[in-house]
């Protein structure tokens, strides 16, 4: 069987557990989500990756922004409310985005240099 | 052919799924070849060039929504195995990550509620409805979360996913501008933001330009999502009571 299908077909596996977790427990989170955090638990006890899963998620993400293409079309059904409204939302998106990008990027690498730090001035503690 | 026989045909096809589909994929496509050929330059995205052109197309041939969605369905449809997928390059990236638990919690609590705070604080201040913020308030979660979270907090899940979209496609065009000017080489940092901001789009511009940014978008998006799935309705509540209307 090719890498791939047997891969797809895990990942489907996955998602309908995480779909039957979320709900089951009636969690907020959709069922794909807990899927991926199933799968990398899976994973990690395994403590390696299968080619086939590997080669199925890989597929999948190269292409991911495709997939995000016909919720965008989507646009189309809602013209008239974004010309009434068309300033707060092209403000608040722009703005808003580059404000995050900003503030996450400069507070991620700052807190992983101070990680860093930390580790190497208190060498091999652990693992 | 006649042109009353070339209408029915057109209508035919119109209607099945076969045309939905195919236009998302040769619309992406196309996109696709554009942005190689500006050498990924990220102001030139293939999702927004893709979306741009059905939109115009589906105008031009008077169709709704609902019909290509019947078609395209079978793309968005794999947005889930693809996110369930996610936990591979986790999996791959988590020896080195663990090290990284500290700055990793901490920028999704401040990147999340930062991205919350700035999106309905600015849109409020401008006069945007209600409905129109709670569907913008989940903007930086991946779309198929978003419309959940809309839909919970008082907005419209299709709504909150074309906003979702247009975030992703913003940070995606943006971030290298961004990350240049605050000065932050780190590509770890680079992806992690890219990932929390603008979720699958921005992991995907990541994965285009360093694995190692991919990689780190990746998780920002996923612990973005469930985050966001627990805790953006409960801050939504914060903000109400900050507000007083909403």
């Amino acid at each position: 069987m090719s890498p791939f299908l047997a891969g797809a077909t895990w990942l489907l596996l996955f998602q309908c557990a995480g779909e039957l977790v979320s709900h089951a427990l009636g969690l907020p989170v959709p069922g794909p989500v807990v899927g991926m955090l199933l799968l990398f638990v899976a994973l990690r006890i395994r403590d390696r990756i299968p080619e086939s899963i590997g080669t199925a998620a890989d597929a999948l993400a190269r292409h991911l922004s495709l997939l995000f293409v016909p919720a965008g079309v989507g646009v189309m059904m809602y013209f008239g409310r974004l010309a009434g409204e068309w300033l707060p939302i092209v403000v608040g998106l722009l703005v808003s985005t580059i404000v995050t990008l900003a503030v996450a990027a400069l507070t991620f690498a700052e807190l992983a240099r101070r990680a860093e730090n930390a580790q190497a001035a208190a060498p091999e503690s652990e693992s | 052919m006649t042109g009353e026989r070339f209408f029915e045909l057109w209508v035919y096809l119109a209607a099945t799924p076969l045309a939905g589909l195919t236009i998302t994929l040769v619309a992406y496509v196309i996109g696709y070849a554009i942005y190689t050929r500006a050498k990924l330059h990220p102001l030139v995205n293939p999702v927004l060039i893709a979306v741009i052109a059905i939109v115009i197309c589906l105008r031009i041939g008077d169709v709704a929504y609902g019909t290509y969605f019947t078609g395209a369905q079978f793309v968005h449809f794999l947005l889930g195995p693809a996110v369930v997928g996610l936990a591979v390059p986790l999996a791959r990236a988590w020896p080195t990550m663990r090290r990284l638990a500290l700055p990793v919690a901490g920028t999704l609590a401040f990147g999340s509620a930062i991205a919350l705070m700035t999106t309905i604080g600015i849109a409020w201040a401008l006069g945007a409805s209600p409905g129109t913020l709670a569907s913008l308030a989940p903007k930086s979660v991946t779309a198929p979360i978003a419309m959940g979270i809309a839909e919970r907090i008082g907005g419209v899940a299709a709504l909150a996913a074309v906003f979702a979209v247009a975030t992703g496609i913003i940070g995606a065009a943006v971030g290298k501008f961004v990350f240049d000017a605050v000065g932050v080489r780190d590509w770890r940092a680079r992806g992690f933001a890219l990932g929390l901001a603008a979720h699958g789009i921005g992991t995907a511009r990541a994965f285009q330009v360093n694995p190692e940014a991919g990689t780190y978008a990746g998780l920002a998006f996923g612990l973005h999502g469930v985050f966001a799935a627990f805790l953006l309705p409960l801050l939504w509540r914060v903000a109400q009571l900050l507000t007083g209307k909403l």
